[in-house]
């Protein structure tokens, strides 16, 4: 193949990963912006939205799109539901402390990946597509699946954005944000949006994982590469900014795509987790955010 | 209690402990004589631990990488280039005080939460890093150190670091070593500005102490701790891969540290070996050991952050270092 | 009889948040051996200038010399080893350590300052902590932990920890916030004593306190001095009085 279908091959890979990646760092980004806290488990919650997927698609007979569907609707939901009990029984009662939230997410880190080990298994399984489609290139054939993941992304994204910018909640979430106890203040029920936001955060990730299972089999130990790319993208598209993160994401999930077809992924990753860490110690508010005061 | 009285009381506890571990090694059977052993060296790395995240207030999520340095540094000059079992020992040491040092002038320049993911994410890199010169470490796989590169000479005498006696008691030198050095760092004036920067660092720099310094200087030496326990680990259990530079070996000397008690010189001890008995124990009827280290965890930071000599220490004993 | 070389002089100091001019253009003098007092409403820019000259924060423009020497470079800690410590306005000593080990920190790091790479003489160390504790008064806690002790009682211990470092500019950022008036009464007898080694610069709220203590009174408004003399002067002036009752 020459260098340009290649190339071409190379950018729908990255788009897809920057597709699923926009939206489970979306979710990270949201739990950080809101309540300043950092959860370590959101790649766990990950991992569940998958491996819930499978469990639930996999007994419906018929129609492969049905299953999906079914399990699109109904694990994160599942996801959800868990993170609303996670932040009730555990993050409220630390009182959101930064450090102790994440030692206690680390714990839950492992609580969930062992339960999944246990139920689900160590095996990697995949779901099927909900539909078959090919889209022809003069060069290769491509997934229409896989296009449609990027379709999908972009309407949540959008949808994500509407309900921040144009609804009360949104107004909400805004002024939790800026400014917790003033927002407290004028009635606005912090303790009620704060558990809100950690499921949303967490549903934004189970739905990312649910678009991918049909790509990349769902497996028990799956949390870990998206949690540290949502941090590199999240840090670097400046904390909190929902701005920059989308950009951030479509930037490392490209350059992911890119770089993994033309050198080591392991070099790519070091080199990625280097200049994250750089970038937190020299440019706290990413590289796409403006300072801040 | 009068200070020389204390003193006195912490100095006779401190002898007594590594009296017993000493005793302990002619009345253990064979297979507690070796997870004793184990135990001695990981506390040795949670003892290095304590003084950054107990003493000084820098909760690291990165200590594998100081822990990976020395047992690389160790493994790999033995392994590769044939050195002695106390030049590796050198070699660890020395990768362990360059990486916390280099690791430190980065860092130290964020606090709080950026601090954690920082060290994280450097430690992340040196975790990649084993994986990508997989040519010389081996990766997940790991290198063995055969008993021939375990033994040496000195003052005439052989000794075989494979060999139970020999092993245990390495352990008990690396560990007792570690406890007294920390021992003496928190009872310098250097562990009493430790406490104060934990305590309030801007307070601290106003009374004249370059904090900066301070912090750099406890980053070091808990690096250089951690690379000592690493490279006796290489030495002593013969294998060095890439799962101790794992995130997993960076959470739990935080999980042993938080047991015992975070601010306690003996608290890493009574964590490391309580933690090992929990898994050695529940290993037999569950494979499910990362669900015991998940639940102490939420458990411990929702109940009793102090730990169990912290908790000790404000009831009862008052003069515990 | 030449007049003597100023302990502390700023030039054109200036230092801005955002778009606010908290301290603008700002020439200060402190004479050695001096009380000063500091004055003017909320928002003056009195503790940013006090901040400015220990180092808390770093100046927008001008410069800062003490003793002949320019210091508007030197990080905080290092102004402190050449004798200038500030007392916090919100009282910040360190609520889990004793008394005395709040105060020994203090202590240690004047004598490790002496004898660089010595070892701490532990007698010499305790010796000197209840010294300072006893200066102000408060010796027989220094077992409490300091944030056991009563409001009144960690404000001492706050002027007990700036003693020990030995400063010839002591800085007290509104020491009697919050003091009954006994306590006030004997607060002030404790910086008359503490002046008799070292120059105080006092920012003061209680205008009783500063009219009694300060040998001179600078009186600060919108981050500018409006006005300086002697406590008859001050009291006196126009402006002052505009700016206090007017403003």
């Amino acid at each position: 193949m020459d260098f340009g279908p290649y190339l071409l091959l190379a950018s729908l890979e990255g788009l897809v990963t920057a597709a699923v990646l926009s939206l489970t760092a979306l979710g990270l980004s949201l739990v950080f912006g809101v309540m300043r806290i950092v959860n370590v488990a959101h790649g766990e919650f990950f991992m569940l939205g998958a491996v819930l997927a499978w469990a639930i698609a996999t007994p419906i007979a018929g129609n492969p799109a049905l299953g999906f569907a079914l399990a699109m609707v109904c694990s994160p939901l599942v996801v959800g539901a868990m993170a609303l009990l996670s932040e009730r029984l555990v993050l409220r009662r630390l009182k959101y402390e930064p450090e102790a939230t994440i030692v206690a997410t680390i714990g839950m880190l492992y609580i969930i990946q062992q339960l999944a080990l246990t139920f689900y298994g160590p095996d990697a399984r995949a779901v099927q597509a909900p539909f078959d489609w090919r889209i022809q290139f003069p060069w290769f054939g491509y997934s229409g699946y896989k296009l449609s993941v990027v379709g999908a992304s972009i309407t949540l994204m959008l949808l994500t954005w509407l309900v921040l910018a144009r609804t009360r909640i949104g107004l909400m979430l805004r002024a939790t944000q800026y400014d917790g106890e003033t927002a407290q203040a004028f009635g606005i029920p912090i303790d009620r949006v704060y558990c809100g936001v950690f499921a949303v955060g967490a549903m934004l990730a189970a739905v990312a994982a649910v678009l991918i299972v049909p790509i990349q089999q769902a497996h028990y130990l799956m949390g870990l590469d998206p949690l540290l790319l949502s941090f590199i993208v999240v840090i670097i598209g400046g904390l909190g900014s929902l701005k920059g993160t989308v950009v951030a994401a479509v930037v490392i999930g490209m350059s992911d795509g890119i770089i993994s077809v033309f050198f080591s992924p392991t070099l790519a990753k070091i080199l990625a987790t280097l200049l994250v860490a750089m970038v937190l110690v020299y440019r706290p508010q990413g590289l796409f955010g403006k300072a801040v005061r | 209690m009068t200070p020389a009285d204390t003193t006195k009381r912490v100095l006779m506890l401190h002898a007594g402990v590594i009296a017993a571990l000493f005793l302990a090694q002619f009345v253990l059977p064979e297979y507690h004589h070796g997870v004793l052993a184990r135990v001695m060296v990981l506390a040795a790395y949670a003892t290095g631990y304590t003084l950054l995240f107990g003493y000084t207030g820098l909760l690291s999520l990165g200590h594998a990488m100081f822990f990976a340095a020395g047992l690389y540094g160790a493994g790999l000059t033995v392994y590769h280039l044939g050195w002695s079992p106390p030049a590796g020992f050198g070699a660890g040491i020395a990768a362990g005080l360059v990486l916390s040092v280099m690791v430190g002038f980065v860092a130290l320049r964020t606090t709080g939460v950026a601090f954690m993911i920082v060290t994280m994410m450097l430690a992340q890199a040196v975790y990649l890093a084993s994986l990508y010169f997989g040519e010389w470490t081996r990766g997940d796989e790991g290198i063995v150190l055969t008993q021939a590169m375990r033994t040496f000479e000195i003052a005439g005498a052989t000794i075989d670091l494979s060999l139970p006696d020999e092993r245990f008691n390495a352990a008990l030198i690396l560990y007792a070593c570690s406890l007294l050095i920390c021992l003496a760092v928190v009872r310098a004036p250097l562990g009493r500005v430790m406490v104060a920067i934990r305590e309030n660092e801007d307070r601290t720099r106003m009374l004249g102490y370059d904090t900066f310094q301070a912090k750099l200087m406890a980053l070091a030496l808990s690096g250089t701790l951690s690379a000592a326990a690493g490279a006796s680990y290489a030495l002593l259990f013969g294998y060095a891969g890439s799962t101790f530079a794992s995130i997993h070996y960076s959470i739990y000397p935080l999980l042993w540290v938080l047991l015992g008690g975070a601010a306690t010189t003996l608290g890493p001890l009574i964590g490391t070996l309580a933690i090992t008995y929990m898994i050695d124990v529940t290993s037999g009827f569950t494979s499910a050991y990362l669900l015991l280290v998940g639940v102490m965890l939420v458990l411990l930071v929702l109940w009793s952050p102090n730990g169990l000599l912290g908790a000790l220490r404000d009831r009862k004993l008052a003069w515990l270092p | 009889m030449a007049a003597l070389e100023p302990l502390l002089t700023t030039r054109s100091l200036s230092r801005r948040f955002g778009g606010l001019q908290a301290v603008a253009n700002v020439d200060f003098q402190v004479q050695r051996g001096e009380i000063r007092a500091i004055i003017g409403p909320n928002g003056a820019g009195k503790t940013t200038l006090v901040s400015l000259v220990c180092g808390r924060i770093p100046a927008s423009e001008g410069t800062i010399v003490f003793e002949g020497e320019d210091i508007t470079g030197l990080p905080a800690h290092t102004r402190v080893l050449r004798g200038i410590a500030y007392t916090f306005q919100i009282t910040s000593v360190f609520a889990n350590l004793t008394c005395h080990d709040n105060v020994a920190l203090a202590v240690q790091r004047t004598l490790l300052s002496k004898q660089r790479w010595g070892r701490l003489d532990r007698h010499a160390l305790t010796a000197e902590v209840m010294a300072a504790l006893e200066r102000v008064g408060i010796a027989d806690l220094a077992a409490v932990p300091a944030g056991k002790l009563s409001y009144g009682h960690q404000r001492l211990l706050e002027v007990a920890m700036g003693l020990a470092l030995n400063p010839r500019l002591l800085i007290l950022d509104e020491p009697t916030q919050g003091l009954s008036d006994a306590e006030i009464a004997s607060f002030c007898d404790l910086v008359r004593t503490i002046a008799e080694e070292a120059t105080i610069l006092l920012i003061e709220h209680n205008m009783h306190v500063v009219m009694s203590l300060a040998h001179a009174i600078t009186v600060m408004n919108n981050g500018a001095i409006l006005a300086e003399g002697d406590p008859a002067s001050i009291s006196a002036n126009a402006d002052v009085q505009q700016a206090y009752l007017g403003g």
